[in-house]
């Protein structure tokens, strides 16, 4: 019981410490700025988590998703004048629904062909939003997103109101997350990725699961690159790029793949990494890319996993104690 | 017909460009499991070495190509040394995403040493003869015999050697190559040799038509990967056969379709491929 | 009517013939086991009794249903459970972590209930993890149920794949070699706890390489070679079938070999 009372202040300390951050930065729109979009990112992250993390399957077609989230919205918005709001639920609905088909077809093929089949799908996003100049503006890219319309008295002008937003967003998704993976549902993900052929004899259809965590996570990067497109007002093809998936992924691998607080430790880790680095413009990577070998060599459960890790050592002396009647997934037992 | 011919001519020094690149990757992948996604990153290198060397010490073509050959085929060790071999027991998600991980270093680290402008290579094939009407430059018709001679030699490699047997075996079936003894480092290690010969030959070869630039290895890998899961996972015929098909179908579809869209249509099509056949047009019943 | 019967059952790999027209009944609540050297194929035919593979002619009849053609995870909903030769378990996490989603194929909760978290949800958790509770002290592991799972013995680990098993309220169990790589006196609580399903009326059906064990606790015995079957019936009559001691061991009587 301490340890879940633990883990409750932490994460109260965190919220709260988001609820108050932009008022420590209120004139300082650049912070705020980054803030925000690490929480859009790590919205996305989420997403890769639930099917790469949980049930096991590597889609790197994410950046493709985050870009039809992206453009869904901007199209909406700018050509047919569309209300954010109604613009922000297809944005959702029509990623889902183009990751359904992907899902279909993808998710018949396993492990590498799988990973290869969703990197070339993701790629094939990107091309075709590059030369669809009618639709998508091509290399131009899509200008003047709006910002989301005011509900009543609510308005989003300001930097710190586009914060709370997307805040909200990125607590919703990690709430959803949280749910998701410590109910029977999360252990039957688990149980897939674990593996396939012992999930179907425990009675698993993991057809349907697979598909149904895919499209979750799909959901998650469309939302995500809606709410990019309006914060950044401005969307190229190079949301869709593969560089934008393997970031994704790299914020994953270095937060925790598998783990409920890798994904947000990751990506705002990098968020800021990537700012402190930014005069070394695209160097940065020559430390980065080493960083994500070295992790999934020693650390293949991130930043969080091994938190875990280090944490059960300590605790491994202590002897089993009578468990609640449910004994949630714990999280270093969410690794890979 | 000429217009027509001249794309044949085409298609073969494209497919032979995907070929080469796909036979490294189809061995690694068909051996050692691993869709090596730093492919690319070796290809790059391969075409910026060959052109440095060039520049800096005004060594003939070839010589230029003989050491980027030496240079990424130890490159592609070190990275099976390094990075592949502790990773072999590890979820297959993990060597995957060290494979992304190395792509991001070493276009980084092109990018900081060569800078990020687009660099010709100039070599002394850039003459153009003509053929029955057809008219190219003599670089072309290097492409495919370099590349016809490199196959031809590889396959001897691979059936009249030990180790060439052992590689075979273990492309085939990995656990029996495990259980009649096959020393399974020195085939990997020899493997991603091969693999960083062919694709460093590859860049080298193409280079000169298609430029040096940081991204080069971008659509080419991803080509290649088409290239492997059309021909099956392992399958040296099937990456000659399924890289010539990609190069004349991108070469046609260009002229008589649209060069707009020339790129997409190798993703289409293993698109539709994979869709019928979740493993490949020529995948093995068992994996 | 069988409880199991499989009708004239033949697998080919591309030349290879795995199992070669093969009939066989199991019978309900009793111990049956498969015997055979190695590649006999008696993997591929639990294969193709568990619907993994599907047979390049022949059928499969569960309680007089044809489940031929059946999705693996169906055929686990009517009671098929099975067990691997490798246990794929999920080492970081708790032994009773790796039970409960073994009784999930009783439980209805989806994506809604666990997002709001619903009394269905909560509900069925609850089952789940008695019904998984029950299975590790019909085990014997109760005590260890919060214990990570790389701790635990290869024993325990054998033990705990039968009581994933189990927590899928099965009618017939699939064992594949539960007894590999673990010493006599665990291979005998192995066999008291295989007698002790049966008993509970689960019917057992074992591929298992330890004469001994087998001889002392099979109803029935079927023996594979080169995917035929060329001997059926009681342990005694097995021990003594001259076709079985020459094809199996090459002569030497089956109890002396173990």
């Amino acid at each position: 019981m301490g340890k879940i009372l633990n883990q409750r202040t932490v994460i109260a300390v965190l919220v709260i410490f988001a609820l108050v951050f932009p008022l420590i930065y209120a004139d300082n729109r650049y912070v705020l700025h980054v803030m925000t979009i690490g929480f859009i990112f790590a919205i996305s992250v989420y997403g890769m988590n639930l099917i790469a993390g949980f049930t096991g399957q590597l889609s790197l077609a994410h950046a493709g998703f985050f870009a039809i989230g992206a453009y869904t919205l901007g199209i909406l918005t700018t050509r047919n004048e569309m209300n954010f709001w109604l613009a922000l639920l297809l944005a959702v609905l029509l990623t889902s629904a183009a990751g359904l088909v992907l899902g279909l077809i993808a998710l018949r093929t396993k492990e590498h062909f799988f990973a290869i089949y969703t990197l070339i799908v993701g790629y094939l996003i990107y091309l075709l939003i590059d030369k669809w100049d009618g639709l998508t503006g091509g290399v131009r890219g899509l200008i003047g997103i709006p910002i989301p319309d005011p509900i009543g008295p609510l308005t989003f002008e300001s930097a710190t109101s586009m914060y709370y937003l997307v805040l909200a967003f990125l607590l919703l998704s990690i709430f959803i997350s949280v749910r998701i993976v410590r109910s029977l549902t999360g252990r039957t993900y688990i149980a897939i990725r674990n593996s396939e052929e012992l999930a179907q004899t425990l009675g698993i259809n993991t057809r349907i699961n697979k598909l149904v965590s895919f499209v979750i996570s799909v959901a998650y990067a469309g939302l995500a690159g809606a709410l990019y497109a309006s914060l950044t007002r401005f969307i190229g093809p190079d949301v869709a790029s593969t560089n934008m998936v393997f970031n994704f992924l790299m914020y994953l691998i270095v937060g925790g793949i598998g783990t409920l607080s890798g994904p947000l430790v990751g990506t705002m880790l990098f968020i800021w990494l990537e700012q402190f680095l930014r005069s070394y413009q695209e160097y940065h990577l020559l430390i980065f890319g080493p960083i994500l070998v070295l992790m999934v060599i020693f650390f293949p459960t991130g930043i969080v996993g091994g938190f875990y890790k280090i944490k059960a050592k300590l605790q491994h002396k202590k002897l089993p104690k009578e468990s609640k009647y449910f004994n949630p997934v714990p999280e270093k037992s969410t690794e890979k | 017909m000429e217009l027509f011919l001249q794309q044949v001519f085409n298609g073969l020094t494209l497919g032979s460009v995907y070929t080469l690149v796909a036979i490294g990757l189809t061995l690694v992948f068909g051996i050692l499991h691993i869709p090596n996604f730093a492919h690319g990153a070796l290809y790059l290198i391969g075409g910026y070495v060959t052109l440095v060397v060039m520049q800096s010490t005004g060594v003939h073509y070839f010589i230029a190509i003989l050491a980027s050959i030496l240079v990424v085929a130890a490159l592609g060790v070190l990275m099976e040394r390094l990075v592949f071999n502790p990773l072999r027991n590890s979820p297959p998600i993990h060597d995957k995403i060290a494979a992304i991980g190395l792509v991001l270093f070493f276009e980084a680290l092109v990018q900081l040493i060569w800078g990020t402008e687009y660099q010709r290579m100039i070599t002394p094939f850039d003459n153009n003869i003509s053929i029955a009407g057809v008219s190219m430059t003599s670089q072309r018709i290097l492409v495919i015999v370099v590349a016809v001679v490199t196959v031809f030699l590889l396959t001897l490699f691979l059936k009249k050697t030990m180790i060439g047997a052992s590689i075979m075996a273990m492309a085939q079936n990995r656990e029996g190559a495990f259980l009649v003894g096959i020393n399974a480092n020195a085939v990997a290690m020899m493997t991603f040799a091969i693999s960083g010969a062919l694709a460093a030959l590859a860049a080298s070869l193409a280079s000169p038509i298609n430029l040096v630039f940081p991204a080069m290895g971008h659509l080419v890998i991803l080509k290649a990967f088409v290239v492997v899961i059309i021909g099956g996972m392992g399958s040296i015929p099937g990456a000659i056969v399924a890289g010539l098909l990609l190069g004349m179908t991108e070469s046609m579809g260009a002229t008589y379709i649209s060069n707009d869209y020339k790129d997409m249509i190798a993703f289409l099509l293993l698109i539709v491929i994979m869709t019928v056949r979740p493993k490949g047009l020529f995948a093995k019943g068992v994996y | 009517m069988a409880f199991i019967e499989v009708k004239g059952i033949t697998k080919k790999f591309g030349g290879l013939t795995a199992v070669d027209n093969v009939d066989f009944e199991i019978e309900q609540g009793k111990i049956t086991a498969i015997i055979g050297p190695n590649g006999a194929g008696k993997s591929t035919f639990f294969n193709l009794i568990n619907g993994f593979h599907k047979p390049t002619s022949g059928r499969v009849f569960f309680e007089g249903r044809d489940i031929t053609k059946l999705p693996v995870h169906l055929g686990a909903r009517l009671g098929i459970a099975r067990t691997f030769q490798t246990t794929h378990l999920f080492e970081q996490s708790t032994v009773i972590d790796n039970v409960i989603v073994g009784h999930r194929l009783r439980t209805k909760s989806k994506l809604f209930d666990a997002v709001f978290r619903t009394k269905r949800e909560k509900q069925e958790e609850h089952n789940a993890y008695q019904k998984a509770m029950e299975s590790l002290e019909f085990v014997g592991m109760e005590k260890i149920a919060q214990v990570p799972v790389s701790t635990i013995t290869q024993e325990e680990k054998k033990r705990l794949a039968i009581a994933l098993a189990l927590a899928t309220d099965p009618k017939v169990m699939f064992l594949d070699e539960p007894a590999a790589g673990i010493n006599p006196d665990e291979t005998e609580g192995l066999a008291q706890l295989m007698k002790k399903l049966a008993a509970s009326g689960i019917t057992i059906c074992t591929i298992e390489h330890k004469m001994q064990m087998i001889m002392g606790m099979a109803d029935k015995i079927m023996v594979l070679n080169q995917g035929a079957k060329i001997a059926e019936g009681t342990p005694n009559e097995i021990k003594n079938n001259p076709v079985v001691i020459e094809a199996y061991l090459g002569g030497e009587p089956i109890a002396e070999a173990n």
